[in-house]
């Protein structure tokens, strides 16, 4: 109980950091409150993958495919069905109501598309599932690009630019909150089973199905919850855009920041969302470039030498609260304790 | 591969082998059946579909060859492919320099070869490297650690590819190996020479891999590796000079593949492996991976699949389909159409 209440102290201290960060972030320039929202938005994603691949060790690689249904779907929404039904809605229903509602029917549809995705992958795990999960998001991409009423290829344009600073991080601040107290539930403990040892957890009676299949509709849930943000602030959406990179740079995300680490993922997005912003402004030049365009293959390099030094990631397993314990314990009894 | 040692341990054939034999039957009876009664557009499709076959089959004996050896998905063999596309265009330059400055030159038999051959040289090289560099170190780490490790290797070959001092991301023109020309079978019906050429020349390479694994010295360890690997380091066996080989000659023939596409579609950039190599993963996973002859089988099937949804559904889901077909055979039978189930051990 005392951890519960904690969290949600944080939670409204999260919040009203929010609304008091919102005011200097509307001084800044389009092109840096642009890159204050893109990092929010990512963080969203990484942590809500971090749910799938981090904690309960599914790998999907899919995670563009349930960003473009929410972003597809709560675009439709604003753009094609509310504004029909609003003739008839009653008064001070605002622009804030139509878009949460467009942002929950975002997410639900994503996780209904969790649920369908989260069923058939559990007889596979591993690199299977990775695959499986790629080609889900190829056949949604493939799928958007030929339903017309949608745009095809050309994307889904003029989507009203609902979203602000503050949408953004007031759902990062709820995934965080939610992931924190899911984690601390019986849910996070059958999400860790099921990564560490799915066939002692199944010995032992945890109910591995149910957990995975919970990790996916969470995990898409908040992927169509950031896709319907995307949609709503660049106002433009195509389906080229929510390609396999797309699910790759979300998974290098999760994994450079830690599997199994939220607030390491959450630096991670804002660190790698924000570098190549920062490299392109330098005047690094190497060979006749800029240093900023060899970002990509540095990332892949990075990715490569971390699986092979530090495959936990940068900040894999670190919580803030048990280095402080250890920290403690070491002084007041040394050598004494083992470390779970 | 354990699979093919059972055929030849066994002193008659088994159940397995005979329903193995079957399918491959069933599907080599289906094409033959298609071009017997069906109309001159299906018979035209059935052969871009056998020449398109035999390229993912080149791709996907090399996924089912690293996977028989080493139990895990080289996700960058794709890119090993697309690194060979480009080997091979500049060996074509490097050889005819007249591809360079005349864009409709075509290129001599000779030539071709030794692209070929230099290519499958260069691919095998990189295939090796990679295993060294990286994979070797992995050998007892979780799959997870090795299977993003071979994802970052994969993003490495792409973003590095698309450099403008490596290949560049703008997509090249590939040059003409080879004069292409029609044959008239029957009326209505014609066949390209680069088609026949594509479709022997991975005939030949499946027939010298098969060679390989069943009749050299070589391929007898690389069977055994794939068995037990601790066993077969026990009786002896160099395991690390036969991953390397192994990776070499996956990685050679992904190159020859790359080559023979690069042909029949002359337009190659960075990105240009990921969805061939994924479709090759495909026809490996839907053969049963770990099992040469379902690797070749299921590049033939999926080759057809592809050309016909081309032809006669809609081109923008060739992509999808292939990859409803994954899904399909991985939720109903993970171990594909010749492989062997078996159940997880602790």
């Amino acid at each position: 109980m005392k951890d519960t209440a904690r969290s949600y102290i944080f939670l409204a201290i999260g919040l009203a950091v929010i609304v008091l960060l919102s005011f200097p972030v509307q001084t800044l320039d389009n092109y840096d409150r642009q890159i204050v929202i893109f990092i929010g938005i990512n963080m969203i994603l990484a942590a809500s993958l971090n749910l799938i691949n981090g904690f309960t060790g599914q790998f999907s690689l899919g995670h563009a495919g349930f960003m473009a249904i929410g972003a597809y779907a709560s675009a439709a929404a604003t753009k094609l069905v509310i504004p029909k039904m609003m003739e008839a809605a009653p008064e001070g229903f605002g622009q804030d109501g139509v878009f949460l509602v467009a942002l929950l029917f975002g997410g639900l549809v994503a996780a209904i598309a969790g649920l369908a995705v989260g069923v058939p992958s559990l007889r596979l795990k591993g690199d299977y599932l990775a695959i499986v999960t790629l080609g889900f998001g190829e056949i949604i991409r493939v799928i958007f690009q030929n339903v017309k009423v949608l745009g095809g290829s050309l994307g889904l344009s003029g989507i009203p630019s609902y979203t602000t600073f503050n949408w953004v991080f007031i759902v990062v601040a709820v995934l965080v909150f939610i992931t924190q107290n899911m984690m601390r539930s019986t849910y996070g403990k059958g999400f860790l089973a099921v990564r560490d040892d799915e066939v002692a957890a199944e010995a032992v009676g945890v109910n591995t199905t149910r957990y995975k299949v919970v990790a996916f509709i969470v995990g898409a849930f908040f992927a169509g919850v950031a896709g319907g943000l995307y949609a709503h602030f660049n106002g433009l959406i195509e389906p080229a855009g929510f390609g396999f990179l797309r699910s790759v740079e979300i998974v290098v995300i999760v994994i450079l920041g830690g599997m199994g680490s939220t607030w390491g993922v959450l630096f991670a997005a804002a660190v790698l969302t924000y570098l190549p912003e920062w490299l392109r402004e330098q005047d690094f030049q190497v060979g006749g470039m800029n240093i900023g365009d060899f970002r990509l293959p540095i990332y892949a390099l990075v990715l490569v030498i971390l699986m092979l030094t530090r495959p936990q990631g940068l900040f894999g397993d670190f919580s803030l609260k048990r280095s402080v314990q250890r920290f403690r314990t070491r002084r007041q009894e040394p050598s004494t304790t083992l470390e779970g | 591969m354990s699979e093919i040692i059972e055929q030849q341990t066994g002193s008659s054939m088994s159940a397995r082998e005979l329903r193995n034999y079957a399918i491959g039957g069933g599907v080599a009876l289906l094409f033959l059946l298609a071009m017997i009664f069906g109309g001159n557009e299906f018979r035209q499709q059935v052969i871009n579909g056998l020449s398109l076959g035999a390229i993912y089959a080149l791709i996907a004996l090399g996924y089912t060859m690293i996977y028989g050896v080493l139990r895990f998905i080289n996700f960058a063999h794709g890119d090993v492919f697309m690194v060979g596309a480009f080997i091979s265009f500049f060996a074509a330059r490097a050889i005819e320099p007249a591809f360079v400055s005349d864009p409709t030159h075509v290129g001599d038999p000779g030539s071709a070869i030794l692209v070929l051959i230099i290519t499958m040289i260069g691919c095998g090289l990189l295939g090796v490297l990679i295993e060294f560099l990286a994979y070797r170190r992995l050998r007892n780490r979780p799959k997870l650690t090795v299977l993003i490790t071979a994802i970052g290797i994969s993003l490495f070959l792409e973003y590095t590819g698309q450099l403008p001092m490596v290949f560049g991301a703008d997509p090249r023109t590939y040059p003409t190996l080879i004069e292409s020309s029609q044959i008239a079978i029957t009326a209505g019906l014609t066949i390209g020479t680069k088609d026949i050429i594509v479709f022997s020349v991975a005939v030949v390479l499946m027939y010298l891999l098969r060679v390989i694994v069943m009749h050299t010295k070589i391929g007898t360890a690389m069977r055994a590796v794939s068995m037990n690997m601790g066993a077969a380091s026990l009786m002896g066996v160099n395991l690390n000079f036969i991953i390397s080989f192994t990776f070499f000659v996956g990685s050679a023939l992904a190159g020859a593949g790359a080559v023979l596409y690069a042909m029949t579609y002359p337009k190659i950039d960075p990105l240009m492996g990921i969805i061939p190599g994924l479709k090759a993963f495909v026809a490996a996973v839907l053969g049963g991976i770990g099992n040469i002859p379902g690797a070749a089988l299921g590049g033939f099937i999926i080759g057809g699949v592809e050309t016909m949804t081309v032809g006669y559904i809609n081109p923008a889901y060739r992509d999808a389909i292939v990859f409803g077909i994954l899904i399909l055979i991985l939720v109903l039978k993970p171990s594909g159409l010749l492989g062997k189930g078996g159940t997880e051990k602790v």
